[in-house]
């Protein structure tokens, strides 16, 4: 019971994206057909996307016991009432009231980065369903070994 | 292999738990990560430097834009690439996909095609608030870009590949997906011809009439934004088209 | 204008690559000229650039202009071992550009503006890598160029290569998704993502387990991509199935550049002290790289296709880098940096020759390039120059190379290395003479016990004994570029360590001496 408290409730967010990102790795190496593994890849970096994201939640800090919605929540977006101020004096912003937007910007990267190799690999997926008639990584091996020498390219 | 595939996970996932330890709280507000001098820079300066609120725009597009930039020709590239993976022209006719369906539903067609003739212009309008509203809220290019490649999506799920297509032709897929690219890198290139560095808005001031520099930023985020949008919107679509035809890009879904 | 040249190398080839992507795809022979423009502008600025690092130091440049704090913008930094690099890169990109010619259009003219773009992309990611001070940054620029590469191995004709393709796409993705996981621990423990940043708070801070953790995954991230065996399996079968201007492009560059990588990471962000006394694994990455060489020899022993021989030597060059750049001397690291240079030049060349003999002539097996020396001298010498680099021949870069890394392997006491590393010599001597036996003398059908299986092969490959191999000029003038580059990379090795020296002291590497608690501590004369 101590060992929950202490190790995993203040943590919980960790070790539930990490059990997640394992699910994606262990379906990425073990798995045999193509379609699965491009799935499990899909998996794990979607779990390291919110893995990022979880850091930079802010819970207001030592602002507690204020009313719910006092602070302002998770949304690095400064409010209207402030904003004029703020132009002047950066210091009448409270950081700990925002959510930090630096994890939100390198996973939006993350997020197009991922989107595109999910996108390049159900390409080759689907070329490779064309020339061997079947997604299954077995069935493909057994195919190449029976077959011919190269042809020749550039 | 699945010996060795769980032997290789249980390693990983002890060793990024046993790092887990020192991690500090979840949400906690004043740790490195969130209380360092870069994070509370973006969030104290981000209406003084740019006059923008959305700080994640700023940091996104002015501070850290040399990132988005690449971004940006990832999309491009994964559109040529998928384009050159699988491309096939003047495919064999009589060649016949054993796995391909008909799919019985005519008859709901009118229903399907209605609703989207009177989603898809609202669903554009609401791309473009998304774009522009990306200074004031969540939004900003990709967002836009990615409803619009949506709409067309949209179009042609409901009606056929082929008419989205007239109204974007296959031609246009690069020039457009390039154009949105150089838009930004020109910008950036525009600032550095002017004698500041590259990606420094603050020398649109000279070609922008009776600005300040902090607007000269906040105009300069705004037009990589829409270059972002062009990109994006253009490629989701070209993905979607080779994807789901093979292709070939003659029947579609 | 010159303190721009830190980013202008990498946007000129981001410029082409638009530029294909809007004009090319209409008139498909304007992308070259592009190409060669925007890679030429490329290599000036790099030269600047090394010119300008080598009188003054090292070189930062904020984008957007960003400079106080610290860190708040994404800093391009260059200095004496980055510019190198990057003149590396650019010599070789315009090599394989000018070879490329008329080889793209061979499958599908109309794909030949895409082969383009995806070049150029792919330059520019691997010029944004070396160029980059922000953590963050190197890995966008990774996966820019990893994804060109995966589209580039799947363009091509061989339904093998789209298979493999489909491993290395799940492999790199394995590879830059562990490096995108350490820098998130480092930038938890750190809050910073500037590298130089990175490097001040741990040296402020207490060894936690999060550094250790962050260091860990980094460099299994960054082995797999650069395939250090035994995470490389995808590499063999990626590049031999490739088509021959990308196995071109890819091979001498792509796993050299994630050395670099390897070595950045390692002293601008971890510096010297943290890693060879703060951990102890130096010990067991030395002996990893002495299993990897000894297995690249061996798997290339027993090849007979000669990509394919030429892919598990690179396995084995992975390995002289890894084992030189945890030797914990400094001499071990000018010698791995020196070998990114060489090993770049010394496998540009062996590729273009393997792609000529593969192209003109259809001969992808060693035993098929029977007088070889007789048919076609001048593509055999280019080959010859190139092997003889392997092997470590003076001259040739390849022969200082080996220097450094043996001295540094001697002084450090990690005579397990250097034993590794005169085997792999001898039996890259062996490789490379029995190919120059059989290009020069020709084949001997009574060759033993494995006549059998030549006459077979004899009779399967060729109906004709001799092919005729029209080499045009612009498959030999790229060759003789590159073999020239192999040696003037030899003649300039002094001027290069010199350089490396310099820009190891700035960063902070202690002179020639053993950190380890064990045997010989000699000093640097």
């Amino acid at each position: 019971m101590h060992f929950l408290n202490e190790h995993i409730i203040p943590f919980f967010n960790y070790w539930i994206y990490v059990i997640i990102m394992m699910l994606g790795l262990h379906a990425m190496i073990v798995k045999r057909n193509l379609i699965k593994k491009l799935i499990g890849m899909s998996i794990f970096s979607t779990a390291i996307i919110l893995f990022y994201v979880s850091i930079g939640v802010n819970n207001g800090g030592d602002i507690q016991g204020g009313k719910p919605g006092e602070t302002h929540g998770n949304i690095p977006v400064i409010e209207h009432e402030l904003a004029q101020e703020a132009s002047h004096d950066p210091s009448t912003i409270d950081h700990r009231r925002y959510a930090n937007p630096l994890p939100h910007v390198l996973m939006l990267t993350a997020i197009v980065v991922g989107v595109a190799t999910l996108g390049v690999g159900l390409a080759v997926t689907l070329r490779i369903y064309r020339d061997y008639d079947s997604i299954e990584e077995d069935e493909i091996l057994a195919k190449i070994a029976a077959a011919p020498a190269r042809q020749t390219d550039d | 292999m699945r010996l060795f595939g769980l032997f290789a996970v249980l390693v990983t996932g002890a060793l990024l738990l046993y790092g887990v330890k020192d991690f500090p709280h979840y949400g906690a507000a004043d740790s490195p990560a969130n209380g360092g001098i870069v994070p509370r820079y973006y969030l104290e300066n981000t209406m003084k430097d740019a006059r923008v609120p959305n700080a994640v725009t700023t940091t996104l597009a002015d501070y850290r834009g040399y990132d988005t930039m690449f971004e940006t020709s990832v999309v491009f590239t994964a559109g040529v690439a998928i384009f050159a993976i699988l491309r096939v022209f003047g495919g064999d006719r009589n060649r016949h996909h054993p796995d391909s369906l008909r799919i019985r539903g005519d008859q709901f067609r009118i229903i399907v095609g209605t609703t989207s003739r009177l989603l898809i212009a609202p669903i554009q309008l609401f791309a473009l608030y998304v774009l522009a509203h990306g200074h004031h809220s969540p939004g900003g290019g990709f967002q836009g870009g990615v409803i619009i490649g949506a709409s067309f999506l949209l179009l042609s799920v409901a009606r056929n590949l082929g008419e989205s297509l007239t109204r974007l032709p296959e031609q246009r897929f690069f020039t457009l997906g390039a154009t949105g690219v150089l838009i930004y890198a020109g910008i950036g290139l525009l600032c550095l011809l002017l004698g500041h560095h590259f990606l420094d808005y603050r020398a649109l001031q000279h070609v922008l009439p009776g600005v300040s520099p902090e607007m000269a930023r906040s105009h300069g985020i705004l037009g990589v934004e829409i270059g972002v949008a062009i990109t994006v919107s253009s490629i989701m679509f070209a993905i979607y088209a080779n994807l789901s035809t093979r292709g070939e890009l003659k029947k579609g879904l | 204008m010159t303190e721009h040249f830190p980013v202008l190398i990498v946007i000129a080839p981001l410029f082409g690559a638009l530029l294909c992507g809007l004009f090319g795809m209409r008139d498909h022979r304007v992308c070259l000229p592009i190409a060669l423009a925007a890679l030429g502008f490329s290599l000036a600025c790099a030269c600047g650039l090394l010119i300008r690092v080598a009188d003054s130091g090292p070189v930062s440049y904020f984008v957007g202009g960003w400079k106080q704090p610290r860190g708040i913008g994404i800093e391009l930094r260059a200095d004496g071992i980055n510019a190198l690099v990057l003149v590396a890169i650019a010599v070789v990109s315009i090599i394989v550009a000018v070879y490329s010619h008329r080889r793209a259009e061979h499958d599908s003219v109309s794909k030949a503006p895409a082969f383009y773009v995806l070049f150029l992309l792919l330059t520019v990611g691997l010029f944004g890598i070396t160029v980059t001070g922000d953590a963050f940054n190197l890995y966008v620029m990774v996966e820019v160029s990893s994804l060109t590469g995966y589209a580039l191995i799947a363009m091509g004709s061989q339904p093998r290569g789209r298979f493999a393709a489909f491993q290395y796409i799940i492999m790199g993705t394995i590879g830059a998704s562990f490096y995108l996981l350490g820098v998130g621990y480092l930038y938890l423990h750190t809050g910073a993502l500037n590298m130089a940043q990175i490097q001040e708070i741990l040296l402020a801070s207490s060894t936690t387990a999060v550094p250790l953790v962050a260091f860990a995954l980094i460099m299994v991230g960054l082995w797999i991509k650069m395939a250090f065996f035994p995470l490389g399996s995808w590499l063999p079968n990626a590049y031999t199935y490739s088509p021959n201007t990308t196995g071109s492009i890819l091979a001498p560059l792509v796993t050299k550049v994630t050395v670099y990588i390897m070595i950045r990471i390692m002293l601008s962000v971890f510096t010297w002290e943290w890693i060879f006394q703060g951990t102890s694994w130096n010990q067991l990455v030395v002996w990893m790289s002495v299993v990897a060489i000894l297995a690249g020899s061996v798997m290339a022993l027993s090849q007979t296709d000669l990509k394919r021989m030429l892919c598990c030597l690179i396995i084995a060059e992975v390995g002289y880098m890894v084992g030189g750049a945890w030797l914990a001397n400094r001499w071990g690291l000018v010698g791995s940096v020196y070998h990114i240079l060489g090993d770049a030049f010394m496998t540009l060349t062996l590729f273009l020759a393997a792609g000529i003999f593969a192209k003109r002539a259809r001969i992808y097996s060693i035993d098929r390039l029977d007088r070889m020396f007789r048919r076609q001298p001048l593509v055999m010498s280019g080959f010859a120059i190139g092997a003889l680099g392997m092997i470590g021949l003076p001259p040739t870069c390849g022969f200082f190379s080996k220097w450094f890394l043996i001295r540094g392997g001697l002084e450090s006491g990690h005579y397990e290395y250097v034993i590794a590393l005169l085997i792999s010599s001898l039996v890259n001597a062996v490789l490379f003479f029995r190919i120059f036996e059989i290009a020069y003398f020709g084949k001997k059908p009574s060759a033993g016990h494995d006549s059998g299986a030549h006459h077979e092969e004899a009779h399967d490959e060729h109906p004709l004994p001799h092919v005729r191999v029209d080499a045009h000029a612009t498959d030999l003038i790229p060759l003789f570029a590159a073999a020239s580059m192999v040696i003037l990379t030899g003649l300039g090795s002094g001027w290069i360590s010199g350089l490396i020296q310099r820009t190891l002291d700035e960063a902070g590497v202690p002179p020639a001496e053993v950190t380890l608690p064990g045997p010989s501590a000699s000093k640097a004369p």
